[in-house]
């Protein structure tokens, strides 16, 4: 598709040099004089393509090199012939800005647009208009209320009062009885019964005439009119005034005369919107004609969601149609995107119109992801309308919060097309009931796609072909492993205990590329889902597998491990238990050398009287024991077979630990002191070889400060332990106006 | 409506590097926001309009390469791969599907790309917020169609690039302005003889 060619083409049009564009240029000035005033007929036509031909080329110099040669200008916007024109159109979108040209209607940006032009609607040609109303639709001016009104006015004829015979073309000539020309007869609907009542989209004729074109057009930016012109000046709006009263009565059509441009065109929409639900009841007897149905629903309910916005009176008006159409929709789920436009509306105006919107939760949160996951569109949609509607649906709609299995489903069959959706939604899903279900899910993801995967394949794959894991997925024994991974709602536990099992029947899986992109997406997600941690739950909920030191070394854990705790310095001593347990275990300053390191050092600066009433002195000599064993174990006898010697982080970060322990607790000073200088000496020509000069040096030295900074206990204290809330001295009372006076005279010297 | 219609590259292109994406044919509807800044020339105004369609256009490539590896079927090699299928079956083999891009990155609103991608090309649309993505895909699958009958587009040929003038007037008859347009199959038989005399010429 993409050949050599083109790219050689392209090389050749980016590098063409000044003197060889010049003649070109003058080539071309020539070639299209000769043709506007050269001879017709065949000589005239060869001439006529050669135009367009170097036009072609031309477009393609400009559009690949960006160089422009002025004297073309006046010619090519004097050019006539269909061909040339669209041509020198896109010569000159490749070389003017794009405001500067007047000539150019679909590059008005919408200051400059001439509200003149608006006037002259009823005469310019059908594919000009749109490029006048889209001016329109960015309009702010005041001084264009006029126009406005007129355009509604406009807008109202061609939506409403289109034709409903069918237009020019039905007239046929007859081989043998000479010309005849038929009767138009009405227009059709797409099942091809007679129309029922005005004009419509979906209504088909042989022929078309033009203000049933104009229909078409209009319809097609009804919404973006209504949604833009919402915000314009210049129409009085009286419903306003009614609205909040919500009348049952006003239930028929008010009487069109009386009422203003703009709301008599909501009344055209409205009425256009539901003779529209009603022909899609109809079954259409081309493909095409179905799918275009299905887009009318959407816009259709769409446009009664605006009408109804703008108007709260027409609720009661609109809501019949909508729950019908709900309820001929809901049991299949083929027009699923239709049903999410239902939702939206009842997400608007359930409450206005006191209908129960259970069910149409339970289908949008429930039935669509759990069966459509594989949908990239219906997922785009459907996370696109939570992200926009989340401030209604996180209070109102508790099944919204407990569907995050089902959500997390778009997300484990295609991360990258929706991980951004899922960045701004994850805050939400975070609750304190929901928490930590939530972060075993995240952590299980890859397991879900690998299950996905399987789920989808299961009915395609006999059994010959499966695979170990498909096996595994069919079979009775392992079902509940996988029903619980595809769960619909949150509630029914927080992990499985035979996660390992499932690891090993899906081990197969890891290199399928759902779930490597799957897995891809996990780090992403746990930073935000930390970050949503510490500002959603309260202090006093117990954290406890929170804590993720069960779980494999991943370093965005840790991270937020440490961050967690550093706000919440009363959660190390609720988990002293668990945390010593990790500390005091020696193989874990091997394989989790990170992890252990950051928990040694938590519990050195955490575990003091001081930011703790219940950081006893048995505590922190608990604590001391198991690090000091674990220190003594890792610097006398030799690593285990097969592991590197520990990294020299890891003993300085006991170290430190140690002292800062015993700073709290004078009696354990000697002790440590004792060890320290031992240590000294067991570094230089002990069990255990250094690598680098550095690192024994580093031990030593580190050994050495902490061993003169506990001879003195007192200003160890101090040092070792910092206040709970960070160094304040400069607002204590004691403290400050020493530091205030100091500062002072020493500013008094300088002078 | 649409903000604007773009045909890039989904291929290894032997004088781009890896993940950088060639644009074929790109078209803007109405005002963009670059034109709103008055303190940029005309040049770097065009020139920055140019920048954010070579990022839509890297960021679909990007879609699609990650949907074709994660469907199982391999990115397809630009020249030698493309068997000689006709246009039906390209099309209905095409992958499609959407991308969110956020406000800022590169247009001042959000915007939602909606791509088609048939063998080592993609056909794409950039959509306001608020538009009918069920009508737009449709409306793409045609844009699509027409562009691959009348450009020959499985061929080896350069039309793409030389044609623009078919491009353009396909747009201004199933696209005008960059409206999209319900119609059934009468309207669109209707605009399709007009594409066809055009064509033709």
């Amino acid at each position: 598709m993409y050949s050599h060619g083109s790219e050689s083409l392209l090389k050749q049009a980016r590098d063409i040099q000044d003197a060889e564009m010049a003649k070109f240029c003058s080539r071309m000035v020539k070639q299209t004089q000769a043709r506007d005033q050269g001879p017709q007929g065949l000589q005239g036509r060869d001439q006529g393509l050669e135009a367009v031909d170097s036009l072609q080329r031309l477009h393609l110099i400009l559009a690949a090199s960006g160089r422009l040669h002025q004297r073309l200008l006046a010619l090519l916007l004097s050019s006539s012939g269909e061909q040339l024109q669209v041509l020198c159109a896109a010569v000159l979108r490749e070389t003017a800005p794009p405001s500067d040209h007047k000539l150019n209607y679909s590059q008005c940006s919408g200051g400059r647009f001439e509200g003149s032009a608006l006037g002259r609607l009823g005469e310019t040609p059908r594919a000009d208009v749109p490029s006048h109303i889209h001016a329109a639709l960015s309009i702010t001016s005041p001084s264009l209320a006029d126009h406005v009104t007129l355009l509604n006015k406009k807008l109202i004829d061609w939506l409403r009062y289109a034709s409903t015979q069918q237009g020019g073309g039905a007239s046929s000539v007859g081989f043998f009885n000479g010309p005849r020309i038929r009767q138009p007869g009405p227009v059709t609907e797409l099942d091809g019964g007679p129309s029922g009542d005005f004009f419509t989209v979906l209504c088909v004729a042989q022929g078309f005439t033009e203000d049933q074109w104009m229909n078409a057009h209009a319809f097609s930016l009804l919404r973006p009119w209504l949604l833009a012109s919402s915000a314009a000046p210049g129409d009085n709006d009286r419903s306003d005034v009614d609205g909040s009263v919500v009348s049952m009565v006003s239930a028929t059509s008010s009487s069109s005369r009386l009422l203003a441009p703009r709301e008599r065109l909501r009344e055209k929409s409205f009425l256009y919107a539901q003779r529209l639900i009603e022909q899609s009841d109809r079954k259409a007897l081309k493909r095409a004609d179905s799918e275009l149905q299905k887009a009318c629903l959407v816009e259709a309910v769409l446009i009664l969601d605006q009408v109804c916005l703008e108007d709260v009176s027409q609720v009661f008006r609109a809501f019949p149609a909508v729950k019908a159409l709900y309820g001929r929709l809901s049991p299949e789920l083929g027009a699923a995107r239709v049903l999410l436009a239902v939702a939206q509306f009842y997400l608007n105006h359930g409450e206005t119109a006191a209908v129960d919107c259970e069910p149409v939760w339970r289908l949008v949160f429930g039935r669509l992801p759990a069966e459509l996951f594989n949908d990239p569109h219906l997922a785009h949609s459907l996370l696109r309308f939570t992200r926009l509607h989340l401030h209604h649906l996180q209070p109102r709609v508790v099944q919204y919060t407990q569907a995050f299995p089902n959500l997390l489903k778009f997300l484990a069959w295609d991360s990258p097309a929706v991980l951004e959706d899922f960045v701004d939604l994850l805050p939400s899903l975070v609750t304190p009931g929901t928490a930590v279900e939530l972060l075993h899910s995240l952590l299980d993801l890859p397991c879900l796609s690998a299950t996905l995967v399987l789920q989808l394949r299961s009915p395609k794959t006999s059994s010959e072909e499966a695979s170990l894991s498909l096996e595994a997925f069919r079979s009775p024994a392992h079902r509940g492993l996988f029903l619980f991974l595809l769960r619909a709602e949150a509630g029914s536990g927080d992990t499985i205990a035979r996660l390992a099992t499932l690891h090993r029947l899906l081990a197969e899986a890891a290199d399928w590329p759902r779930v490597v992109q799957a897995a891809q997406a996990v780090p992403v997600l746990l930073h935000v889902y930390f970050n949503a941690v510490v500002t959603v739950t309260p202090a006093s909920h117990t954290h406890t597998s929170v804590l993720p030191l069960s779980f494999p070394p991943h370093r965005v854990l840790s991270f937020h491990l440490l961050r967690f705790c550093k706000l919440r310095p009363s959660l190390v001593v609720d988990q002293s238990h668990e945390l010593l347990e990790f500390a005091g275990t020696t193989a874990n300053a091997f394989s989790k050398e990170a992890v252990f390191t950051d928990v040694v050092w938590l519990l050195g600066e955490v575990l003091s009287g001081g930011s703790d009433p219940r950081c006893s002195v048995e505590l922190i000599t608990s604590c001391f024991e198991s690090l000091e064993a674990v220190l003594f174990e890792v610097t006398s006898s030799a690593p285990p077979p097969g592991e590197e010697p520990v990294a020299p982080r890891v003993i300085t970060s006991l170290m430190s630990a140690l002292a800062k322990l015993a700073s709290r607790s004078h009696d354990l000073i000697p002790r440590v002191s004792l060890f320290l200088s031992k240590l000294r000496a067991a570094a230089r020509g002990g069990a255990v070889v250094w690598s680098r000069e550095e690192d024994l040096v580093a031990i030593v030295t580190r050994g050495e400060e902490l061993c003169s900074l506990l001879r003195l206990p007192g200003v160890a204290q101090s040092v070792l332990t910092p206040p709970p809330r960070g160094p304040r001295w400069h607002r204590d009372l004691n403290v400050a106006p020493s530091l205030q006076l100091r500062a002072l005279s020493g500013l008094a010297l300088l002078h | 409506m649409v903000h604007c219609f773009l045909i890039n590259t989904v291929c290894p292109v032997s004088a781009l590097e890896a993940g950088d994406s060639r644009v074929l044919f790109s078209r803007v509807f109405g005002p963009d926001d670059a034109s709103q800044d008055e303190a940029l020339s005309a040049e770097e105004r065009r020139a920055l309009q140019r920048d954010k369609l070579l990022l839509v256009a890297r960021q679909v490539l990007s879609s699609v390469t990650l949907s074709r590896e994660a469907s199982g079927r391999g990115p397809t090699e630009g020249v030698a791969a493309a068997a000689a299928t006709d246009e039906a079956t390209a099309l209905q083999e095409a992958d499609s599907g959407v991308q969110r891009l956020r406000a800022g990155d590169p247009f001042l609103g959000e915007r939602s790309v909606l791509w088609l991608a048939v063998q080592s090309l993609a056909f794409s649309l950039v959509c306001l917020p608020h538009e009918n993505l069920l009508l737009a895909e449709g409306t793409l699958r045609s844009l699509a169609r027409h562009c691959l009958e009348h450009l020959r587009l499985l061929g080896h040929g350069s039309e793409v690039l030389l044609k623009v003038d078919r491009i353009d007037f396909l747009l201004s008859k199933l696209l005008p302005h960059g409206q999209l347009l319900f119609l059934n199959h009468r309207f669109t038989q209707s605009l399709e003889k007009d594409i066809a005399a055009y064509m033709a010429k």
